[in-house]
Formats: structure tokens, sequence, C-alpha cells
């Protein structure tokens, strides 16, 4: 089967602090047929993600499929409070990352 | 009224300065307030602990001087939430008194300067605590104890509407606010000229970030939000930028754990059922959102602790073996550091290492982690009580890599590369302590407010 990547699928692929103890990421299409598809072909849903952060379910706090802005988006419990010592990525800005080599079935 | 119209230049006054060409468009568009929010906790715990801006003076300087000027010349109030980023009576003070300065620079008539503050004595949450309320926690933080608080330096709580709308009454031209939700800088206004409380916290939360709900993506540009009985409307000031559809929806999903739903001092806004349109090239309309109040008034609370003084060092690594083999040498040094100072837990220190290369800015979530590049950089971070300890102890932790023992390596005159042979001196270190909420059985218990005159 055919794939391509999410991040020549995605419009926006981002994430960023969702008060201190969460990072939340936004995956956002321009087309609703492309946000359709990747919704159908199931490889961004809790599980997957969750797979591909090494995230426990308990640690995903919220997955959303937002239809008025053809997104998806998940939120996560970070490992330590933003700012803590040790933690690399005050803002959560480059947590995404991983999300732009998703392979999504395209034919 | 059958209109209100706020321009928001700034979604982080003094954070970056305004771009000033797209508030001087908003500004003609003649609104009828100025508004925006300057303060944010995703800048760390630092700045609230030490009691300090992130920001620079001069910049926070240049946007309230734009601000203040255009709010003057159009005879409308401007209204600053937040003040200095974290929003403490010392932030307060700041902005009050720049305002009052910039007025003096120049010449500008008398107008009235509310401001309000938001810190939360340590003892007035420890009297509520011992009177049995529950200071609950968020996000998974366990309800407040008494050694949490003694951990922590200082706590703002996050305003609502109601020192902003009870400011307004008072007839402020000019409000300085403590810490507050962003969306309510501009909910208030909206609420205190009888629009439904539904749409002003909707008008809030598009308007909040300033350009970030229009597209293409650029920051710190002016957008312009109208409400009227039935709708919101958001326009793009900038020549090149749009709100769209699909960038105002889009911005719904910003910063926050789910798109839906904003949480500010006595409800919650409910944006499920939101219709998006759009009504002009520049401009889309919103309608549908709803606002519940909560069944009991509860305020957020933010609080930052000390943990110590910090240092910092750095090295490189090079050769593959060694590459393959850093947590050793990482191992290595750890073991000099607690044969000086005991274990990290008992010695109260901390000592950490980021391995940029391998998994530095995602830690254990990195799914490549198992394959490193050619070169490594690893940050050392060594905090502890005293400056001293902190600084030996990062020595110890970064000069100790050099000497690291690994059994196959070939290079023996080193294993790593120092581009700085020294450690260096950090902000202390801080972590949230508090993020939690308090009951209230007045909205405005924790937030007094205060009239002063500015100009001449």
């Amino acid at each position: 089967m055919k794939t391509r990547k999410l991040s020549e699928l995605a419009k926006t692929i981002r994430s960023k602090n969702a008060g201190v103890n969460l990072i939340t990421f936004d995956v956002i299409f321009t087309e609703r047929s492309t946000y359709e598809r990747v919704k159908e072909a199931r490889v961004l849903t809790r599980e997957t993600v969750g797979k591909l952060y090494r995230v426990p379910p308990e640690r995903i706090v919220d997955f959303v499929e937002f239809d008025p802005a053809n997104a998806i988006k998940f939120t996560i419990h970070r490992l330590r409070p933003s700012g803590s010592p040790g933690d690399p990525d005050i803002f959560g800005a480059q947590q995404y990352a991983p999300l732009l080599d998703i392979e999504v079935p395209t034919g | 009224m059958r209109s209100l119209r706020i321009i928001c230049p700034n979604g982080h006054l003094g954070f970056a300065p305004i771009r000033v060409e797209s508030f001087r468009l908003g500004v003609a568009a003649r609104p009828d307030y100025i508004a925006a929010d300057s303060g944010s906790d995703d800048v760390g715990p630092i700045p609230l602990g030490t009691d300090t801006s992130t920001s620079p003076l001069a910049w926070q300087t240049h946007d309230l001087e734009h601000m203040l000027l255009a709010s003057r010349q159009l005879g409308v109030p401007m209204i600053i939430g937040s003040s200095g980023d974290t929003g403490a009576d010392s932030r307060v003070e700041l902005y009050v008194r720049i305002v009052k300065e910039l007025a003096e620079k120049h010449r500008m008539p008398r107008f009235k300067l509310g401001y309000f503050h938001s810190e939360v004595g340590k003892d007035e949450l420890r009297r509520r605590m011992r009177a049995g309320e529950a200071i609950e926690g968020l996000e998974g933080y366990a309800t407040l104890t008494e050694e949490e608080l003694d951990a922590t330096e200082r706590v703002v709580a996050m305003a609502g509407v109601h020192p902003f709308i009870k400011l307004l009454e008072e007839g402020a031209d000019v409000i300085i606010g403590g810490r507050s939700s962003d969306s309510c800088v501009f909910a208030a206004p909206a609420i205190h000229h009888g629009f439904s409380e539904d749409l002003a916290y909707y008008l809030g939360k598009v308007l909040e970030c300033a350009s970030f709900c229009a597209e293409p993506y650029g920051g710190k540009e002016t957008v312009l939000g109208e409400i009227t009985p039935d709708a919101v409307f958001v326009t793009a000031m900038h020549p090149e930028q749009r709100c769209t559809v699909a960038s105002v929806a889009g911005h719904a999903m910003y910063e926050r754990s789910n798109p839906y739903f904003e949480h500010v001092a006595g409800g919650t806004l409910d944006m499920s059922d939101c219709r998006y349109e759009q009504v002009a090239e520049k401009t889309t309309r919103i309608s549908g959102a709803t606002f519940r109040r909560a069944a009991e008034f509860r305020v957020k609370l933010e609080g930052a602790g000390k943990i110590g003084e910090r240092y910092v060092g750095m090295v490189g690594i090079r050769d593959p073996y060694t590459i393959a083999h850093v947590d050793e040498v990482i191992g290595w040094a750890r073991d000099k550091v607690r044969e000086r100072f005991g274990q990290e837990n008992e010695g109260g220190y901390e000592l950490c290492y980021t391995v940029y290369g391998r998994d530095g800015i995602m830690g254990e979530q990195e799914p490549l982690r198992d394959r490193p590049a050619h070169e490594l950089c690893i940050l050392v971070q060594g905090v502890a009580p005293t400056a001293a300890m902190a600084e030996e102890l990062c020595m110890i932790g970064t000069r100790q890599m050099f000497y690291a023992r690994l059994p196959d390596v070939k290079g023996s005159a080193g294993s790593v590369a120092f581009a700085l042979d020294e450690v260096l001196r950090a902000s202390p270190s801080y972590r949230w302590t508090i993020n939690h909420t308090v009951r209230c059985d007045d909205p405005l218990e924790l937030f007094p407010t205060h009239m002063t005159v500015a100009g001449v």
C-alpha cells in the first residue's frame, strides 16, 4: 500500500505548553478530505501516539478530533513541570518532531 | 450599544515588540478599547520566583508607549493584564510607574489610572488551609500541603473579569492589571458594556494572542475584534494577513489541552457549538459560544519555589565509541560528584545531564534515542543550596567527563572536548510548586483595586 508522510499532508504540526504541566500537540489540515482520510486511517490515535512517545495511556489527558479546524489534537502530561531542573524544553515547542514521519496510507 | 470594538496589538506585551505598521492601521480603525495581555506561565517559574520580568524594560516601555499614545489620542481606555510577565505586585508597580513617566514625557492631560494586585500572601493561604479549605491541585498536582507552601517563594492568583470591571465602573482610563486570565482583559469591557458573557468570553479568547488567530503565520501584529448582540467578528489589520475560518478555529486549540473549553475564574467558556463564517476577505464571524458559570467560585493560583543556585557546563564528544558509551562517561562524572557531596537526594543537590544529538530535547520520549548523531553536546547543570557548592558540583560533573575511563577507548588523552573549560553561573533554579485553585466567596477578595492619576 502506498503511504505519505504526515508532514506532507498536514499544514501545521506543532507542540506547545498548555499550562505548566501539560504539552499539547496540534495537527491541522487544509483540506477536509485529507483530515478525514487521516482520521479514517487510524494512524493518529491515543494508542499510536502513546506508542510513538513511549507514554502510558494515563499520561495522555486529552485526545480530540476537532472538526471545526480540520485538526487532531492531543495533550500529554509532562515528565516534570516546565522549567524544572533538567527540563530541556520550557515552552514544549519542539516535542512534535516524531509526528512528522508518521506514514499515512493513501491508496 | 450595538457594537464594541477592541484592538489587540500583542499576545504577550513586552516579550517581543509590537509591530507598529499593523498597530497604526488598527488605531486608524478607531476602536473603542486598546488592550493586551502581558504575561504567561510559559516563561517558566524563574521570573515569578525571583520577582523579575523575562521581557526587557525597553520592549515593555516601547509597547506601553505606543498603546498609551494611541489610547490618549483616541480618548479610549487602554487595558493591560498580567503586567510584566508574572503579574506580581512589583510588576504592576513597574507598569504603573512606566505609564506615569510616559504621561509626563508626552505632557498628556490628566487621566485616571486604575490598577489591581494579584499576589496572595502565604500566610493568607495557610490561614485558609488551617480553616479546612482544600487548595486543590490542577493537572496532576496533589492538594496543597503546608510543606509545599513553605517551599514556595511567591504566589499570584489569576483574576477573572471582576477587578477590570470594577475599575471600568470607577471610570479608569488606563488599567494595569496583576495576574489575570488572558481572555478576561477583553471580556471585561464587553461585559461592562452589557454584552452577553457567552460572546464576551469568546471575544477574549479569540483576541488574546493578537495575530496568532490570523494567517499566514506572523506574531505581534494587530487584530481587531468586534462584539455585537449576535456574534463576534475578528479582522486582521496587517495588509498581508487574514482571519479565516481555519485560522480562527485553529487558534481555539492553541496552548490549551482541549479546544472546546476555556476555564476562567467563575466559569467555563464552551466552544463546542461555535459556528465560523468567512464574511469578508480578512474577517471571520463566530457565533454559538456559551459561558457556564461555575457552581463554586474558584481562582487559580501559581506559585514558584526556589530549588537552589545553579551553574552550567558544556562538553562535546566526537569519538563514536565514546558516543556509544556516553552514559558510562556521565556515570563516571556522577560518581566523582557523589564521592565529594554524597548521594543526590541526601546531599541536597541536583545534577542534570542533557545529551544533545541523542535525546536532549525529548529525553526518554525520543523515539530515535538509540541512534545518536556523529557528535554530541552535553549540557551539565548543577543545582545546590549555595553558589559555591553549585559551582564546584558543576565543575566536577563537567570536568570529570574528560577523565572518564572507558575500557576500549583509543583516545587516552581526554574523553570529551571543551569549548569552554569553565562552568558558568546561570539563574537560580526554581520549580512550579503551586498550580492549584482556591475557593473564594467574593470574586474581588484576592484582587484589591486602586485608582491614581497620571498626566499633567
